[in-house]
């Protein structure tokens, strides 16, 4: 298949930027959307230009750094993938697809569809451990946890810290992603000691990163690789209170 | 900084502000609808007026109404303030936007319905309960009666109802996913609840107004 690019192209943070319209060319449905990439760009290297930075690494949905927006959607069409996941068989032949980076104050773009999200790294370090203890190793089982609360504490572990849910978020909000990692270590045992801290100091360090507030409007469970729940929101509200109380 | 403050600052404390200000009101729609029934009755008005005139008299009402007046501002400038800063949470706009695709229409319309809602109050407020409260006029239910012979006046009530049940269709379910009970166990609930704030109560006070405009033109006419 044939289809026309429209990708945003910036040469590091200070740059304004601007859409170059790029075609790709021969394209087998079966390939992934970083795959049509890659061909673009050894076209491109071929020709002496500067390739279409992007982020990426595992290509198989669960390292979260290959996002950017398709079409206005975040990680494009499609429900529960990452853009690594997303195959050309999804558009038709002679399509035009916009692909930009993640839009949010909090997440500046550093080259084209590469944005800086260390924003999300300082609001884990604020708040999203448990403290360890020392000393010998505990019995199994010696730390029971019920099923149904492990199993919602894994749902929210399958984040994978990707910002799609910022991205499609109207207000920029990072509520998704924040209650995820509240969430997950709140329901656990070991999550006990710093659980009033911790969702104090995480909903503290995202404000401060200048990201929106929650509308509920659920775009970001709609447009999450992992299908995190909103319910996690509604969780980290809860904690919230309880913790000023 | 106190605690307080800091909590109601936060995101979440705002969003909070936001619930539980937008639930107070929505309570307060449930006393209004019920006064308002009173208007059905084939009694020129005198059990509506007899009301009305409860209502302006007893103090502790009146204390109540201020405090409505506080909950509205509250409301509003809490929204304002979160539309800006949100606004600003994304300082450049995508090219390619599809939220529709990800969310319901109520919810991107929360600032125009609460625009038009706030432009639908101040004529509501002019029209009636400043002749009630300042002017201090006693027959208020005439002055319903009346206004409701307009045609204008009736579309303009009815757009505006449309546009309040749109307000809480999305509004409703956000504030108790705010405050954090809107659980899987609970959401269905909320759901069914919420049916009655966004659909039942807009359409009592929709059927109130279109009751008037057909069966109240006579006592219009006696009365003058
Ligand atoms: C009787 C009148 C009203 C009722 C019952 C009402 C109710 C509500 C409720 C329940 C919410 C949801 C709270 C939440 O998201 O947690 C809400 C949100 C909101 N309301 Fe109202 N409201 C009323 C009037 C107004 C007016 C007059 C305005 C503005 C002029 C307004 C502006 C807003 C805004 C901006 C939001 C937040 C929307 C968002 O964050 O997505 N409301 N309202
Ligand atoms: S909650 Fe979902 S969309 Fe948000 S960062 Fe985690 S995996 Fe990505
Ligand atoms: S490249 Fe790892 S999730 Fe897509």
């Amino acid at each position: 298949m044939n289809l026309t690019l429209k990708v945003w192209r910036q040469k590091d943070k200070n740059d304004e930027g601007r859409f170059i319209e790029y075609s790709a060319k021969n394209i087998s449905p079966d390939m992934s959307f970083l795959e049509m990439l890659d061909i673009v760009n050894i076209d491109l290297v071929k020709k002496g230009e500067t390739p279409i930075v992007f982020d990426h690494d595992c290509r198989e949905g669960i390292c979260g750094s290959c996002g950017m927006m398709i079409n206005g959607r975040a990680h494009g069409p499609g429900r529960g993938i990452a853009t690594c996941q997303l195959h050309m068989r999804s558009f038709a032949d002679d399509d035009e697809i916009v692909i930009e980076p993640w839009r949010a104050k909090s997440f500046p773009v550093l080259k084209d569809l590469m944005v800086d999200r260390t924003s999300f790294e300082r609001i884990m370090r604020s708040g999203g451990y448990t403290s360890a203890k020392t000393g010998g190793i505990p019995d199994g089982n010696s730390i029971l946890v019920p099923k149904p609360v492990a199993d919602e504490a894994f749902d929210a572990a399958a984040c994978i810290g990707c910002g799609a849910c910022v991205a499609a978020c109207p207000n920029s909000s990072a509520m998704l992603f924040v209650s995820a990692k509240v969430s997950q270590l709140a329901l656990l045992p070991q999550g006990q000691a710093e659980r009033e801290t911790r969702v104090q100091r995480m909903v503290a360090q995202m404000d401060e990163e200048k990201f929106g507030s929650c509308s509920n409007t659920y775009a970001c469970e709609a447009e999450c690789p992992k299908g995190i729940s909103v319910v996690h929101i509604a969780r980290l509200n809860r904690e919230y209170i309880t913790a000023q109380l | 900084m106190n605690p307080f403050f800091k909590f109601i600052n936060s995101s979440v404390g705002k969003k909070i502000l936001m619930s539980l200000t937008g639930m107070l009101l929505s309570i307060f729609l449930v006393e209004h609808l019920a006064g308002n029934l009173l208007l059905l009755k084939n009694d020129s008005g005198e059990a509506f007026n007899a009301y009305a005139k409860f209502m302006g008299g007893n103090p502790i009402v009146r204390t109540m109404e201020i405090g409505l007046l506080g909950i509205i501002l509250l409301h509003i400038f809490n929204g304002i303030r979160l539309w800006l800063e949100n606004r600003g949470a994304r300082d450049k706009k995508y090219d390619s936007y599809q939220l529709s695709e990800n969310t319901t229409l109520q919810s991107r319309m929360m600032k125009l319905s609460a625009a038009l809602f706030l432009w639908f109050l101040i004529v509501h407020m002019r029209t009636f309960w400043f002749h009630a409260r300042i002017l201090g006029e006693h027959d208020i239910a005439s002055l319903v009666y009346s206004t409701f012979q307009q045609l204008w006046y009736v579309v303009f009530y009815l757009g505006s109802l449309v546009v309040v049940g749109f307000h809480l269709r999305h509004g409703f379910q956000s504030a108790f996913q705010t405050l954090g009970l809107r659980t899987k166990k609970y959401q269905s609930l909320i759901d069914f609840i919420a049916v009655l704030f966004w659909f039942v109560i807009p359409a009592g006070f929709a059927f109130i107004t279109i009751f008037i405009y057909l069966y109240k033109g006579n006592a219009v006419a006696l009365a003058q």
